[in-house]
């Protein structure tokens, strides 16, 4: 029976899919969607997709009813093709969170904002719309973008992100707070903001006390291609945040929550803009295998989870409201894919509102699917003058990574990308590049297949390492050691707060050989959009941490030390060589001839030359008696003594 | 002398006169800027100023803690479990950190163990120079037994993981004492708070450290590994790869803020308060920011009720000179007090003597460039750390109730810490302690240094020019007496290269290890001994080879060389450390000022020169190092326990805690002592010491000589003619000689033209400025710019005119007038 009314609802949904279809072709669409995940460290991960499109303006005009204008007009302005801006708060935790999924793959990002565009602009002007662009962005979303603009803080990755045409720009900004003021911007975009619909659960409080919160806005466009076959505007919104539910259960059990206790709020209606707008909670297979093997251990004779059937009789959990659908990944030949539940608010109300929940029944401990390596990158050495950035890349084994790549174990390689860009201050060494293969020393020629590097020019431009790594497949760890100097700033290009240090950018790790993406059997899931998205076969990438280079600093109080005792020193030193320049000596001395004649007083000076005319001598200038001068002198020092011992006595005296 | 000359010759530069006069004064000032040196040293615990937060960030106490008394009673099971361990027979040293691993894990740290050896000594003086090489680390374990801390690190939930802030505590993990286990207890109370907290910005890490080789060594071992590409990044033990959670691969955490060392002493305090107690002292004489101490300090007595201490030299305390020294000061306080109460110097005497205990500890540990616990390792990489060493006041009682006190106090000193967006900066790097809540920063304490020194190059001048100016007579063959002081350089020189092989010397003496510290000493001695008299007989040019014969100017010339050399290894050495060369330059400055040959003292038998020749030989004694060393250890604890190896001892723990000080030993201090001694028993020198030798007492060594002359005509023609020469050798030329003379002569030289005795241009004498004289304005003129401007009612006729109420009817008198 129930596989009837199933079969029944996937025919209705198909109906209303093709509908769609049809509607989309006219019109502009906005969807919405959460994705629900328990994690294995007592955490949960919840994904808000929020997609709007609209059709190209060549055949359907200017005005849009749905599509945000603001971003209508910077993708005319500034021609941009695709563009993905995020702003994150936090690390993802590759290790305990996965970093083999759609989800992690592009929802993964570095801490602070990070932004990538290409536009469909002739070669030259590319840097002009990257700076204007930034620009935009930065009134759009009240965000320092705009310190992306200045040549030294964005680099042209050639072939590591998107498509090599060599019109895309990158860069980053580590240090970049982010906050509700950047939400509030991004959520002006949805056509119901945060007043209907999944967004209501935007609680601002509890998505920023999560342990991460990445917003992300995707754009791409197709306006400006000569092809008949544009598609239009797609602009993909998505907050990935992962929250821990504060309710208590012991120390074994995973907590429950529902998704009043995870947001302190719950959905009451639907965004009636939106053309569709679900909830799906994802299991992945390893905590559906542990189900498996609990639901064996109980001598159950069917096999646990099937479409459609069973999901009462779960062993692990129970959610709190009954799925629309269950779908059901189509994994490898030996396991189960990961599965998901669909439910939809349409039916929720004021009275009724729509609140999914999740009650754990039995502890359960599983790891999430890794990437085939993983990575961290850290800095070597200490002192302000020197230091090496290795990564550190480990293999995790694991068990689910299927290969693309050739099966033969002799010929079996693991292609690892590296994008890495360096700030000019740090100056990059690029010949120091040195590769080791579990712990041996390598020529890295040899395991590199392709490398651009264009280093740093000071003051003007970024550095920038492509690689791409062939290691065996049986390798265990990879590390990688980039020597580098450490550079001065001036004065007036140190940022506020200096002395905190500064900051490398994350390097990207991608795994070419790998994609990470969902299949499901049922073509017709593709019409959704948040399905089509995990559907899609992205790489796998995977982010380094933010590296913190301290640099010397100057003491800022200090230049006005340094200015008066330069100061001082230029005034003596010039003083004193001018005088060295003005003085004639026969000249002084003469002059001091005369003044000695002069001290004398008139009289005697007179009655001195006048005794040599009569004596009929030559005249002299008299010796100034030297007595008298040093008994002045004593006489001065006696009465400041005097007056100094008066007035110490006044003052001991009266008392 | 050159007042007397300024009549008839042009006075010279007013800097350079003020020189001439310090050099001819130079006994005079040499020995007030000495004592006022030392009486500045003595000072400072006076001078010292109240501590205060600098950094406006931190915001010490500005949250209330919150570390429960749940926290700390799960401190105090983790205590007990601890002690359970350790009670156990068979302990092969991995069942403590295995369940510190398991612990943390629960609290929701990340957790690894880092292996490590102590490193082979090897000795690298001028590392604080460089720093350590970011290279890789080639370490083989060879040995089996290793040491094995424990890491663990809570990641910041909302922080970049930029940085890091560090929770070091030292145990033996074979035989963990109860005070170990309380440390531990401590930092794991706090450490589970921490990993709870969503206040986190750095993250934390708790390296819980193997001291089985010693707390700095397992400390260092860990520090090396996080800066290089240590075996943990690079090794892979694919067989044990996760062994409950815990891997061997090395974590880390960015960028280290500060580090925090938590002990806890073994005997109680015995005060009403728990005590505490704080390191400081790094290799070298580098501190930590004073902010840290403050923040420790300021949480400590205003939030904890602790009790804080730094180190001080007990023996001191009830040293009576000390004591009557600072009854003194207090009284000239209280009088100048008494004259105006603006005045406001003088502490009690019982803190005088307390400070002064301090500060002669601080400054004692900084000399010794030895650091005074594991935070020393820290320092090593510019990380700002401190060791608290807590004292609880019971044994065993209310151990939960000391834990909540002391972990509430690391809490808040690391939610300071975290508030902190900068490095630490804004505070002092440069300063002694005198006590928890008073420092002498360097802008003080040079003072007393600069003064302690200052007189040194102005002795080398005077002794220069002295031996410039006097030749002696025996002299064959004139030399330019500019030059000489080369040769004598050379001399110093060839000293100085003796110290430097002296330094290496026990580096050869330690490849024979089953000798005992004293034959190791005396080899030492005896093989620089050897060296020394190798040194003399490859150059001839030393002094002491040829004694007897060593002229005045050639010992005087000695001196001022040694003299400059010795300032300028005092200069180096207190840019280095501080206190190194404050302490040498009390053993060094006197010496320098003093030394005389005793053969001059000898022949003019007065009371003046015994009390100087004994004087000398005093100094000299004093300052041979070992014998300094043992006589302070002698003065501060008993001559009873004094060993002639102890000095070995401590030269050897110098070398291997590459202190800047053994280098300052054996090439500045060894050498200037050398040199000195020797002059001072050595030399045979003929009575013309003429700075410090009267013309008195010349003259009547003339007479002498004269007396002995008398019978042959021949020597009596003889030593005329060498008077003659002596007088004008120095009396011919009267005074100075005024440098500006031969500059005009010079010139006259150069352009070959003699200076015209009268130039008949000549600037002119007054200068008028553009524009300086104004003009008269012409009656049309005056016309023209009254009209422009506005007419103003007048009060008295009420019209619009150009006169006021004043002077109404007197213009139009006036105008008629006209």
């Amino acid at each position: 029976m129930s596989r009837l009314e199933s079969c029944l609802l996937m025919f209705l949904a198909l109906c209303s899919v093709t509908q769609s279809i049809n509607v989309e072709e006219l019109n502009e669409e906005f969807t919405e969607s959460l994705l629900l995940r328990p994690l294995p460290d007592r955490k949960v991960l919840a994904h808000f997709h929020f997609r709007s499109s609209a059709p190209p303006s060549k055949t359907y005009g200017r005005h849009h009813h749905i599509f945000p204008k603001s971003i209508y007009q910077l993708v005319h302005k500034f021609q941009v093709r695709e563009m993905e801006l995020s702003f994150t708060q936090g690390r993802w935790n590759y290790e305990r969170w996965g970093g083999f999924d759609p989800i992690s793959s592009s929802n993964a990002k570095p801490p602070g904002v990070e932004l990538w565009a290409e536009f469909d602009v002739p070669q030259d002007q590319v840097d002009e719309s990257w700076k204007n662009l930034t620009h935009a962005l930065s009134g759009l979303f009240c965000a320092s973008i705009n310190f992306l603009e200045h040549s030294t803080s964005y680099s042209a990755p050639q072939w590591s992100f998107g498509s090599a045409s060599g019109k895309l720009r990158y860069g980053t900004l580590p240090r970049e707070a982010v906050c509700t003021e950047n939400l509030t911007p991004w959520l002006k975009l949805l056509p119901c903001r945060d007043k209907a619909g999944l967004s209501l659960l935007m609680d601002r409080p509890s998505i920023y006390r999560g342990y991460y919160h990445s917003q992300r806005l995707h754009l791409k466009s197709d306006e400006f291609g000569a092809s008949e076959m544009s598609t239009g505007m797609v602009l993909e919104q998505t907050l990935t945040v992962v929250l821990r539910p504060d309710t208590f259960s012991g120390k074994a059990l995973q907590p429950s929550w529902s998704l009043s206790s995870l947001f302190g709020r719950s959905v009451s209606r639907k965004c009636s803009l939106s053309s569709s707008s679900n909830v799906y909670a994802q299991f992945e297979q390893n905590l559906l295998f542990e189900g498996d093997k609990l639901k064996e251990d109980r001598e159950a004779l069917e096999n646990a989870i099937s479409v459609g059937d069973g999901f009462e009789d779960n062993p692990l959990f129970e959610l709190s409201l009954a799925p629309k659908r269950v779908i059901k990944e189509s994994g490898n030949l030996q396991k189960a894919g990961s599965i998901l539940y669909e439910f939809s608010v349409e039916d929720s109300n004021e009275f009724k509102p729509f609140d999914l929940g999740l009650n754990w029944k039995v502890p359960v401990a599983w790891s999430c699917p890794q990437a085939p390596l993983q990575a961290s990158r850290f800095l070597l050495g200490s002192g302000n003058e020197r230091g090496a950035i290795a990564i550190s890349m480990k293999s995790t084994r694991s068990n689910n990574v299927e290969r693309t790549s050739s099966y033969d174990e002799n010929e079996c390689w693991l292609r690892v990308g590296i994008f890495q860009m360096v700030p000019w201050y740090v100056k990059v060494y690029y010949h120091t590049l040195k590769l080791f293969l579990d712990g041996e020393p390598q020529s890295s020629m040899e395991n590199i297949e392709k490398i651009l590097v264009s280093p740093s020019e000071d003051k003007v431009s970024t550095g920038v390492l492509e690689m791409i790594l062939r290691l065996p497949c049986s390798v265990n760890t990879a590390a990688l050691t980039l020597e580098f100097d450490k550079g001065f700033l001036h004065i007036d290009e140190y940022p506020p707060d200096a002395n905190q240090g500064f900051d490398i950018p994350s390097a990207v790790i991608h795994f070419a050989d790998f994609v990470a993406n969902m299949s499901f059997h049922d073509d017709s899931l593709k019409q959704v959009p948040i399905l089509s998205k995990l559907q899609e076969e992205v790489p796998v990438v995977s982010y380094t941490e933010v590296l913190l280079v301290p640099l010397t600093t100057p003491d800022f109080s200090m230049p006005y030390n340094v200015i008066t005792i330069t100061c001082t020193v230029f005034a003596l030193y010039f003083g004193s060589l001018l005088n060295a320049l003005r003085r004639r000596v026969g000249e002084e001395e003469r002059l001091l001839n005369g003044k000695g004649a002069r001290k004398a007083g008139p009289l005697t000076l007179m009655i001195s030359k006048l005794s040599a005319k009569l004596r009929g001598k030559k005249w002299e200038p008299p010796k100034q008696s030297e007595s008298g001068r040093s008994s002045s002198k004593y006489k001065l020092l006696a009465k400041v003594v005097l007056v100094a011992g008066v007035a110490a006595a006044w003052q001991f005296y009266f008392q | 002398m050159t007042e007397v000359s300024a009549v008839v010759k042009p006075k010279p530069r007013p800097i350079i006169r003020i020189g001439l006069f310090l050099i001819s004064h130079s006994l005079f000032v040499s020995i007030v800027c000495c004592i006022a040196g030392v009486l500045a040293l003595l000072l400072l615990p006076v001078l010292a100023k109240n501590t205060y937060i600098s950094e406006n960030a931190l915001m010490p106490g500005s949250a209330s803690a919150m570390l429960s008394t749940d926290d700390a009673s799960d401190g105090h099971v983790f205590v007990n479990k601890i002690m359970s361990i350790s009670s156990m027979s068979i302990n092969s040293g991995i069942e403590i950190p295995e369940m510190i691993a398991k612990h943390i894990i629960e609290s929701g740290g990340e957790v690894n163990y880092h292996k490590f050896q102590p490193l082979s000594d090897s000795f690298h003086p001028l590392q604080f120079f460089v720093g350590p090489d970011a290279g890789m680390v080639q370490d083989n374990y060879s040995s089996t037994s290793y040491g094995v801390n424990t890491v663990g690190i809570v990641r910041a939930p909302r922080g970049d993981g930029k940085e890091a802030i560090i929770i070091v505590t030292p145990y033996n993990s074979v035989k963990p004492t109860t005070s170990e286990a309380l440390s531990l207890g401590v930092a794991y109370s706090v450490f589970t708070l921490l990993s709870r907290v969503s206040w986190l910005a750095k993250d934390i890490i708790w390296l819980a450290a193997d001291s089985r080789h010693g707390e700095h060594a397992a400390v260092a071992a860990w520090l090396r590994d996080y800066y290089t590409l240590s075996s943990g990044d690079l090794e892979h033990e694919v067989t044990s790869v996760k062994r409950d959670g815990v891997s061997n691969g090395f974590r880390r955490a960015g960028t280290m803020a500060a580090a925090l060392v938590i002990k806890v002493a073994d005997s109680s305090t015995g005060f009403e308060k728990d005590g505490l107690k704080i390191y400081a002292e790094a290799s070298n004489g580098q501190m930590p920011n004073l902010d840290l101490i403050n923040i420790v300090n300021y949480l400590a007595v205003h939030g904890q009720g602790l009790q804080v201490r730094v180190e001080k030299i007990w023996s001191l305390l009830d040293s009576w000179w000390l004591y009557s020294l600072g009854e003194l000061q207090e009284l000239i306080g209280k009088v100048a007090k008494s004259l105006n109460p603006g005045w406001k110097f003088g502490i009690p005497a019982s803190d005088y003597v307390e400070g002064c205990t301090t500060l002669a500890s601080s400054l004692y540990n900084q000399a010794l460039g030895i650091p005074t616990g594991p935070h020393g390792a820290f320092r090593d990489y510019q990380v700002d750390a401190i060791t608290l060493e807590f004292s609880p006041r019971f044994s065993s009682s209310q151990r939960v109730l000391f834990l909540l006190h002391v972990g509430r106090l690391v809490e808040g000193v690391i939610r300071s810490v975290n508030n902190l967006l900068e490095k630490f900066h804004q505070s002092f790097f440069l300063y002694l302690m005198t006590s928890p809540s008073r420092f002498v920063s360097v802008g003080t304490y040079m003072i007393a240094f600069a003064l302690l020194i200052a007189p040194l190059p102005l002795v080398a001048a005077a002794l220069f020019s002295d031996a410039s100016k006097s030749k002696s007579p025996g002299e064959s063959i004139p030399t330019s007496p500019a030059w000489n002081w080369l040769y004598t350089a050379k001399t110093v020189l060839i000293v100085h290269l003796w110290g430097a092989i002296v330094t290496i010397i026990p580096y050869f003496l330690r490849q024979f290890p089953d000798s005992s510290p004293l034959i190791s000493l005396l080899t030492w001695i005896a093989s620089s001994a050897v060296l020394l008299f190798f040194t003399r007989a490859a150059s001839s040019s030393l002094p002491f080879s040829c004694a007897s014969q060593l002229q005045t100017s050639e010992w005087t010339l000695l001196k001022a060389v040694t003299v400059a050399a010795a300032f300028i290894g005092l200069c180096l050495m207190s840019v280095i450390n501080y206190a190194t060369a404050e302490i040498g330059a009390l053993l060094l400055v006197p010496m320098c000022l003093m030394a005389v040959p005793l053969r001059i003292d000898a022949t003019a038998k007065t009371a003046k020169t015994v009390a100087r020749g004994a004087c000398n030989v005093l100094l000299v004694f004093v300052g041979f190092p070992p014998a300094a060393f043992l006589l302070s250890k002698g003065a501060l604890s008993s001559f009873d326990g004094v060993r002639l190896d102890d000095f070995w001892n401590w030269i050897e723990s110098l070398r291997e805690w590459n202190s800047a000080t053994y280098i300052y030993i054996c090439m500045v201090h060894l050498p200037c002592w050398v040199l000195l001694a020797l002059a001072v028993v050595a030399a045979k020198g003929v009575a013309l010491f003429s700075n410090i030798q009267t013309r008195e007492q010349m003259e009547a060594q003339v007479h002498v000589a004269s007396q002995k002359a008398e019978s042959h005509i021949n020597d009596v023609n003889a030593l005329i003619t060498g008077m003659e020469r002596l007088g004008l050798e120095l009396f011919g030329d009267e005074g100075l000689e005024v440098p500006s003379l031969d500059k005009g002569k010079r010139i006259e030289n150069v352009f070959g033209d003699p200076i015209p005795d009268a130039i008949n241009v000549r600037p002119p004498d007054t200068v008028h400025t553009k524009g300086s004289g104004s003009r008269k304005v012409s009656r049309k003129e005056a016309v023209i710019r009254q009209m422009h401007k506005p007419l103003r009612r007048c009060k008295k006729c009420r019209e619009l005119v150009r006169h006021d109420s004043r002077n109404c009817g007197k213009e139009k008198e006036k105008n008629k007038s006209k």
